[in-house]
């Protein structure tokens, strides 16, 4: 779809293509942005209009979610802390896009901090699924995801520490990739557990992603865990021949949305037919994996959270100061929310003397077990499936009093963060309007290979192709 | 001060390098504006992510060999989580397992006039806080100021056993310890700050307490000999010592209790997955070999070499420069003469005017010795060059010598002179064929008014006593 | 079992403030959420090394090269309080 735009833009007018989208956005309901580029943005349009210029992304626009720096444009995190808070420089990934002539269009609504899997903890008020408005559209994403899937930006980016891409873009009928750990320098990302965490591609089709993924993938020497990249849209065409599945027997069963469980099953059938063969795989220690995601992502958000104090950068109330430490607890007291302080608090406490042995240690221990699962799997498969999530997407309010609840519905994702292996998730079904996502999981680098699987599945495929009626 | 005990944690600046620990900020931040020497990283802006310098850690290997320490195999960074408005991420990227080296010693000149080893438990790596500026005193200040300019200077923390005795040697290991940075060319210590020292000190059965963020060596031996004082009076009164930490104030040469919070320090160290793991220990052959020579050794060389006293070879090493001086002078001079001179009077001189021993040329202290050896000057005469040259009145030792008339009389205006004053003074002459050598002194002083201090006294007095006897 | 004393303790490191309303609802919730990761205890993870980083990396640097700084505008543009080219942070004491 972005190679036909990009296309398209250069016979028509990127300025008027663009206008539309912020039409479309100023009269939407979903609430997918927290901050419009609106006029930069089409100062740039205008530019490619005049001269097209030859990046892999000319005149394409994009939508980032709003935890990614971007120089002169509000990155805010969702978050009331952050507010107002305009990044002097320009997160690696953006400065990617902007080299190929990308168009950044604004910041995507998300959880406060990508804390959450509904986009119910923003500070801005919940995002809402364009499928239907009264659900949620996955988190913590869920800004980047809705806006793509409501035809407010034909692309965008989000981040993903626990499922954050892999859950909206399932929730919301698209595609979307949480990469190799490493593979895209997270230099300009504001951490939320940043041994997890990677930014990745929403998308409607997965040679989009592969597109984005040529763009954004690669070494970058401001993050010393970055990597070389692969190939990505070059392979993507290929068959499914003989490629080996393996279905981890714990992401099936109790507590699997019936629904979903077949949707799952037809694409694996769908896999089957174009040549693919599958087989039962175990990952015996899946049941602690969202214990040990949990103590991990809530250690690291607690000292990556600890520069936020209104000090150098967003919300200092207003009356006389106390003391720093007297202020300060009360600027975060106010400018975190509650899941993000909960997070903080029990983070706090788990890196604490006497308790780091019994929750961060162990859960880094559990996190080894975990990675040897799937470097086992690995040996006899190349590509594990999965449901992305084990239900559809649920109603604005229904879990979000009850934090393990929520909390469970990431059962079928973290596992992947923790590991640090790649896995997309791409449109397999429908359970009445809402969509479902399959995930495709693939060992470290493994990329072009889970691209190409979703690329051949979404080929034999009608899903992608159905769009929300958004009002 | 026999019951006193004394462990120190040095902070040393590695301000020889060109940029800080972690990011590409320059070091040269003295005498700049405030915060003029940041950016996204050291200013700890969401999302920027710290790269390590290279040399910062070739810098540590190279002070840890030269404090005699083993280098581990294997080092790691951790965050020390806490607050305080210096530190911009809420935490410090530190050391804590696996620091870069332990286990050393040097040798200092203890109190009771005899050599032993000071124990150094460990020296790691981290990264300087920013600079507090408080309106007032700390105890006082209505707000304080932040500059970030210092934040992420690449320290070296240098941590002593408790093996010091007096505030007197706690000074003597701090020349020590410089002494050996400048040697190897990683630390400048005349800049500000660039050493910072924060003392444990207890008196023999008491708590400790920890005083912290002395700055200068001076401010060491009054923080040391204030803060022993008050243990002593606690003591004397009956009153226990509490274990805490204490601030030393510059201003009033007090140390003043920060009030903190029972149980507050819990720094929730834990590994810093930003920063990849440090194997370099394969590196430490070939640092070791571009080791310097180092104080102890010069100072045996200077021994054997130049065949100087002990005290004379100790002072002329205790600093590189000076060391080099003298070298570059015992080039084209007299070894014995030249120590003399540079140790105990052009060092000294130095001192009292505040002033390095660049602002003296090695040319002219060769000229001057070699006209002392020629006795064409006298030691007075020596003394008023030096003076001349530090006191910036310009000209070459020779043309001092012409413009300031010091050059040494001829043997025969003084013969003359000598002559006279015989002649002069038949009373002195009668006085001391009476038996009365002391008699001399009076002719001696004749003459060396007549030839204005131009001539030795020693020779004079040769030459009144056997004229006299021809009488 | 986390204690009101706990929970007072963890807000006073974490440098958030909780109203003492808020307390006994922390103290619920917290008890809840640890007691899920106390399943981890089931593990038996003798012998096994934590895994702090997935991707096996070691010895990377860069060099020792000076770059641009941000401007004195830049760096204060977004603190909420300053003075003559300093952040103002509240006093210490
Ligand atoms: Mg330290
Ligand atoms: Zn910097």
């Amino acid at each position: 779809m972005l190679l036909e735009l990009k296309a398209s833009l250069r016979s028509a007018s990127a300025e008027e293509y663009l206008c539309r989208l912020f039409e479309k956005i100023e009269k939407s309901s979903l609430n997918a942005f927290t901050t419009l580029a609106r006029e930069k943005a089409i100062e740039q349009a205008r530019q490619f209009d005049k001269n097209p210029g030859q990046g892999l992304m000319a005149g394409v626009p994009i939508a980032i979610k709003a935890c990614i720096s971007t120089i002169g444009i509000e990155t805010n995190c969702s978050s009331r802390i952050l507010r107002g808070y305009v990044p002097p420089y320009d997160a690696h990934v953006v400065e990617r896009l902007k080299a190929e002539g990308a168009i950044i269009m604004g910041k995507t609504n998300m959880d406060e901090f990508a804390m959450g899997s509904s986009t119910e903890t923003s500070a801005f008020g919940p995002t809402k699924n364009p499928w239907d408005q009264t659900c949620v559209p996955g988190g913590s994403s869920g800004g980047s995801a809705a806006c793509v899937a409501g035809g407010e930006a034909p692309c965008a980016l989000g981040s993903d520490t626990g499922g954050s891409v892999r859950c909206p873009a399932s929730f919301c009928g698209i595609v979307g990739l949480k990469p190799t750990y490493g593979l895209v320098s997270r230099f300009g990302l504001v951490a939320y557990a940043n041994s997890l965490e990677q930014i990745g591609p929403l998308t409607h089709t997965v040679e989009d992603t592969a597109l984005l993924m040529e763009i954004i993938a690669g070494h970058d020497w401001r993050d010393t865990t970055s990597a070389e990249k692969g190939s990505y849209l070059a392979g993507l065409k290929g068959d499914v021949r003989g490629l080996k599945i393996g279905i981890p027997k714990e992401y099936f069963g109790e507590g699997v949305n019936t629904e979903v469980e077949k949707a799952v099953w037809d694409a694996v059938s769908v896999l089957e037919n174009l040549g693919a063969k599958w087989q039962e795989v175990s990952l015996p220690h899946t049941r602690y994996a969202l214990a040990a995601y949990y103590v991990i992502a809530m250690s690291e958000a607690s000292s990556n959270l600890a520069r936020f104090d209104g000090l150098r950068y967003g919300l200092r109330q207003l009356g006389e100061d106390e003391d720093w430490h007297t202020t300060f607890s009360e600027i975060r007291a106010k400018g975190f929310g509650p899941e993000v302080k909960k997070r903080i608090l029990l983070g706090t406490y788990a890196l604490s003397a006497g308790y780091y042995g019994r929750y961060y240690l162990k859960a880094l221990k559990v996190r080894t077990l975990i990675k040897e699962d799937f470097q086992r799997a690995f040996k006899d498969v190349d590509l594990l499936a999965s449901p992305t999530m084990p239900i559809p997407a649920f109603k604005i309010g229904e879990r979000i009093n009850d934090p393990l609840s929520l909390y469970m519905a990431d059962v079928f994702t973290v596992p992947i963060n923790l590991a640090g292996v790649p896995a997309v998730s791409v449109p397999c079904g429908f359970a009445g309007r809402l969509p479902i996502g399959l995930q495709l999981m693939g060992p470290h680098f493994g990329e072009a290979t889970v691209l190409r699987a979703a690329h051949a599945f979404e080929a034999a495929t009608p899903f992608h192709e159905r769009t929300p009626e958004v009002v | 001060m026999d019951n006193v005990i004394i462990g120190l944690e040095i902070h040393v600046q590695l301000n020889r390098l060109q940029s800080k620990m972690f990011c590409g900020c320059s070091t040269a931040y003295q005498n700049s504006e405030p915060n003029t020497h940041t950016c996204p990283v050291c200013l700890g802006l969401p999302g920027s992510l710290p790269v390590l310098n290279r040399k910062a850690v070739e810098c540590g290997i190279k002070v840890g060999l030269a404090l005699n320490c083993t280098i581990e195999e294997e080092t790691l960074f951790y965050r020390k989580n806490y607050y305080y408005p210096d530190l911009p991420k809420g935490f410090q990227i530190s050391q804590y397992d696996f620091p870069l080296a332990t286990k050393g010693h040097i040798m200092i000149l203890g109190d009771d006039g005899a050599e032993r080893d000071i124990r150094i438990n460990r020296a790691h790596m981290e990264e300087d806080p920013g600079r507090l500026v408080h309106a007032g005193t700390i105890d006082k200040a209505k707000y304080t100021m932040v500059d970030y300019n210092r934040c992420g200077m690449p320290l070296l923390e240098v941590v002593t056993e408790p093996d010091l005795c007096s505030p007197k040697e706690a000074r003597t290991f701090l020349d020590k310890l410089k002494s050996i940075l400048e040697y190897l060319d990683v630390f400048d210590g005349s800049l500000e700050g660039s050493m910072r020292v924060d003392a444990n000190i207890s008196l023999k059965g008491g708590d400790r307490a920890e005083v912290k963020n002395i700055s200068g060596f001076k401010g060491v031996e009054k923080a040391l000999s204030y803060e022993i004082t008050r243990q002593k009076n606690l003591q004397r009164r009956n009153i226990k010592v509490v274990q805490e930490t204490r601030h030393f104030d510059e201003l009033r040469s007090i140390t003043v209790s920060i009030r903190s919070k029972v149980g507050a320090h819990d720094y929730r160290y834990y590994p810093e997955s930003d920063l990849v793991t440090l194997h370099i220990a394969s590196w430490v052959p070939g640092i070791r070999a571009t080791l310097p020579e180092l104080p102890d050794t010069k100072r045996e060389r200077f021994v054997k070499q130049y065949a100087l006293a002990d005290d004379h070879a100790k002072s002329l090493t205790s600093d590189i420069k000076l060391a080099n001086f003298y070298e570059a002078v015992v080039a084209k001079a007299a070894p014995k003469l030249a120590a003399v001179w540079i140790a105990d009077v052009l060092k000294g001189e130095l001192n009292y005017r505040n002033l390095g021993i660049d602002e003296f040329r090695p040319e002219h202290m060769v000229d001057i010795v070699q006209m002392l050896e020629q006795k064409k000057i006298t030691e007075d005469g020596a003394v008023e060059i030096i003076r001349s040259i530090l006191d910036k009145k310009g000209g070459s030792p020779e043309e001092i010598v012409k413009s300031m008339g010091l050059g040494k009389a001829g043997d025969d205006a003084v013969q003359k002179a000598v002559r006279e004053a015989v002649a002069e003074s038949p009373a002195a002459v009668a006085d001391y064929k009476a038996g009365s050598e002391r008699a001399l002194n009076f002719i001696v002083g004749l003459v060396m008014k007549k030839t204005r201090g131009k001539a030795s006294p020693g020779e004079v007095h040769d030459l009144v006593k056997s004229e006299v006897e021809k009488c | 079992m986390i204690t009101k004393e706990d929970v007072e303790h963890i807000s006073w490191l974490a440098s958030i403030k909780i109203e003492d309303e808020e307390k006994d609802e922390f103290v619920e919730q917290f008890n809840s959420i640890l007691e899920y990761f106390h399943q981890l205890d089931e593990v038996d993870t003798d012998g096994v090394e934590p895994t702090y980083r997935v991707v096996d990396l070691a010895n990377i640097f860069r060099e020792d090269v000076a770059r641009k700084s941000l401007s004195q505008e830049e760096a204060l543009k977004n603190a909420p309080r300053r003075e003559n080219g300093y952040f103002k942070s509240p006093r210490i004491v």
